[in-house]
């Protein structure tokens, strides 16, 4: 599995906040994304209902996901396909080396894929003498920067231009070195043609799933590059990595939750390219690979059923919950540690590898509630982290300042006169402290706090409880 | 087995064993009837509206579209088309019976070649299947006459399409495919590659700013060819 630096957060958080370039990365990206969504959702009076619906299909997915796996099986292996099923991260590179060995695999072309991050079959393929390419043009830089993904839809989220031209030079040295980028196109066109001969001589692609169809035996994939599908054509043999919960019934299931998909991930109405996938090459057809394969994928998630954290299986990775993260927009997704960055990774990343190594992350929310209120099939996120929370707790992970200063408050809210006094108090010095100010940006006894954002100042009016009582008064 | 001990594991967490066989037939059943769930409104309009509300969409993505009346006028379409883009006069054509019998012989300058595209192929005509005017999304199934990599190899794509194979929402153009094509492998009706695409190809991972042209076609053409009298404008 990949590395983990999740115990890291703080650490990491801070280094992020204090890197310019990051920051730039940030601003500007964060913006295109709200605004895409908002847009989308405004041509489409139905997205509401087609949240619940999304909803439900999976519910009705998840609760008979035995059913639903063992049909698509069957379905794959009609249409001439193998199902690979795999327990593990290590079964699953398993499975993947094996394929590529049996195919006398130099160079495999890979689409993008967030489990093949999870299960890091990158190194474990170059380990073994075989050349993986990344050719979604975002995760094509990553690779050559050695890096992770920082957000699941955009894996170069916190690049700047300058940043592709110096990769791009330094990497790409048959090339004139004194070329000159006028624009973004011709970066993009010099990944085009370095590209295109990798393609071309790929033994294997491998692709993720967005979704796999039990009705059918088919694998989809939502892209707006057409990398993975020139990926997926072109070689000889084609593998899907999907996790087990990708699975929905029938292709009326995938279309509804596609019409929620782009719209939540990049704004669009529609990807470019959705492409469905169902065994290997017809007898007659003139292209196509000639062997399909699926590695079908628990990696823990069969432990999320009938837990605290089942809800979390809907997730269709559009990425919603963590443009709209007012914490992630900040820190960028480095800093959680892990493959899946922002809410959904502080519920996923805690399920997948133990909240011992990973109790910051439910914790770095404001629980604002945004995330929960974009996604496309309602996953109540806030609420599943306030429930890895009560776990920390429980295991007795939570640090002991805190774990103290918990128990302070408990003992004050517990004497509720004596709480409004207290706070009453602490209220108005805060209010003279501030002396009209909005927030402080620093404070005795809260640098903690203050090191990595303001504490607004009280508002004037009271407390909630002194303005409370005046307004039953008034009424 | 692998299989066995992950089918176990979702069934402790389901709190139960396999299905009961009742369940299994209900479950049955919901795949073989595949209900459709809510379909928006947009698309349930007349059917000059429906080609329309497809080409609007096609125009917002980013693609182009001609509108012929005649079959016959297809070949010089697609010699005006190149010209207008400055591409020489050489195309690689889906060997479908469709396109093959367009008399391109009118057209002596153009060069057709029916087969697979290479990398070297800089047009592909390709013979478009279905459309769905919800979303100006094209359906193309692979087919020995309708090869996949004519959608994905050559820098522009054109497309051939009928206004009859228009659709309102994705699940008319499922429905479609479901009656008229018949594997040879499965007996089913999915063949193995089905391409949904709207507009040509793109990236937005430098700077999320959106760039034509990544991988696959930089530019997607459509020509339609009015073979549906009730979708005719003002029909």
């Amino acid at each position: 599995m990949v590395e983990i630096t999740s115990p890291a957060f703080k650490e990491n958080a801070a280094r992020a906040l204090s890197d310019p370039g990051l920051q730039k990365a940030l601003g500007k990206a964060k913006g295109a994304f709200l605004q895409r969504r908002a847009e989308a959702v405004s041509r489409l009076p139905e997205f509401e209902q087609l949240r619940d619906i999304g909803r439900d299909i999976k519910n009705h997915t998840i609760a008979n996901l035995d059913f639903y796996l063992e049909t698509f099986a069957a379905n794959v292996e009609r249409a001439g396909g193998t199902v690979h099923w795999c327990s593990t991260a290590e079964d699953a590179r398993a499975a993947v080396l094996e394929i590529c060995r049996n195919a006398g695999a130099k160079t495999v072309t890979k689409g993008k894929s967030m489990i093949s991050e999870e299960i890091a079959v990158n190194d474990h393929l170059e380990k073994h003498g075989i050349t993986p390419v990344e050719t979604d043009l975002g995760e094509y830089i990553i690779q050559l920067r050695r890096e992770h993904p920082s957000h699941i839809i955009a894996p170069a989220f916190h690049l700047n231009r300058e940043d592709w031209e110096a990769d791009f030079r330094r990497m790409h040295t048959d090339l004139d070195p004194n070329r000159v980028f006028n624009e973004r196109r011709d970066i993009l066109a010099e990944a085009r043609t370095k590209l295109r001969s990798r393609f071309l001589a790929a033994d294997v692609g491998i692709t993720g799933a967005n979704f796999l169809i039990a009705e059918t035996g088919s694998s989809v994939i939502v892209t707006n590059e057409g990398n993975g599908d020139l990926t997926q054509t072109l070689p000889r043999v084609h593998i899907a990595l999907a996790s087990i919960e990708k699975v929905v019934p029938t292709l009326e299931d995938a279309t509804s939750l596609l019409r929620l998909l782009a719209r939540s991930a990049t704004g669009q109405d529609f990807s470019v390219y959705t492409t469905f996938s169902t065994g290997a090459r017809r007898p007659a057809d003139l292209d196509g690979p000639e062997e399909y394969h699926v590695v079908l994928i628990d990696n823990g998630r069969s432990n999320m059923i009938g837990s605290d954290f089942q809800e979390m299986l809907r997730c269709i990775r559009c990425a919603a919950c963590m443009n709209h993260c007012p914490v992630y927009g900040v820190t960028g997704g480095h800093a959680y540690g892990w493959v899946y960055p922002g809410p959904m990774g502080s519920v996923l990343t805690p399920s997948l590898v133990g909240i011992d190594k990973t109790a910051l992350l439910p914790n770095a929310s404001t629980f604002c509630g945004k995330c929960e209120s974009v996604c496309p099939v309602k996953i109540p996120l806030p609420g599943l982290m306030r429930h890895w929370r009560e776990r920390e707790f429980e295991r007795h992970l939570t640090p002991r300042a805190v774990r103290r200063n918990l128990g302070l408050w408990a003992w004050f809210a517990k004497r509720p006169g004596l709480y409004r006094a207290v706070t009453r108090t602490a209220m108005a010095a805060l209010s003279w402290l501030s002396r009209g100010k909005g927030a402080f940006t620093s404070l005795p006894l809260a640098g903690g706090w203050t090191a990595g954002r303001d504490l607004p100042a009280p508002e004037p009016g009271g407390t909630f409880m002194a303005r409370y009582a005046k307004m039953q008064r008034g009424r | 087995m692998t299989k066995d001990a992950i089918l176990a594991s979702i069934r402790r967490g389901l709190r139960r064993g396999p299905l009961p066989a009742d369940q299994r037939a209900m479950l049955d059943g919901r795949l073989a009837t595949h209900p459709r769930h809510l379909i928006p409104a947009r698309s349930r309009v007349p059917r000059p509206e429906q080609v329309a509300l497809f080409i609007h969409n096609v125009e917002k993505e980013f693609g182009t579209v001609d509108r012929v009346t005649d079959a016959a006028d297809i070949p010089a379409a697609v010699a005006e088309y190149l010209a207008s883009q400055n591409l020489p006069p050489r195309v690689v054509m889906a060997p479908h019976p469709e396109l093959q019998a367009l008399p391109w012989a009118g057209k002596p300058l153009l060069d057709v070649e029916a087969r697979r595209a290479e990398a070297t192929d800089a047009v592909s005509v390709q013979h478009g299947y279905a459309a769905i005017a919800e979303t100006g999304t094209l359906m193309l199934p692979s087919d020995p006459a309708r090869p996949t990599t004519l959608n994905v190899l050559a820098e522009t794509e054109i497309v051939v399409l009928r206004t009859s194979r228009i659709h309102g929402a994705y699940e008319e153009a499922w429905d479609t495919l479901r009656r008229e094509r018949t594997d040879p492998i499965t007996g089913g009706f999915m063949p193995r590659n089905v391409m949904l695409v709207t507009g040509p190809s793109r990236s937005a991972d430098i700077e999320q700013t959106l760039e034509l042209g990544a991988h696959g076609p930089r530019r997607l053409h459509i020509i339609l060819l009015d073979d549906d009298p009730a979708a005719l404008p003002g029909a």
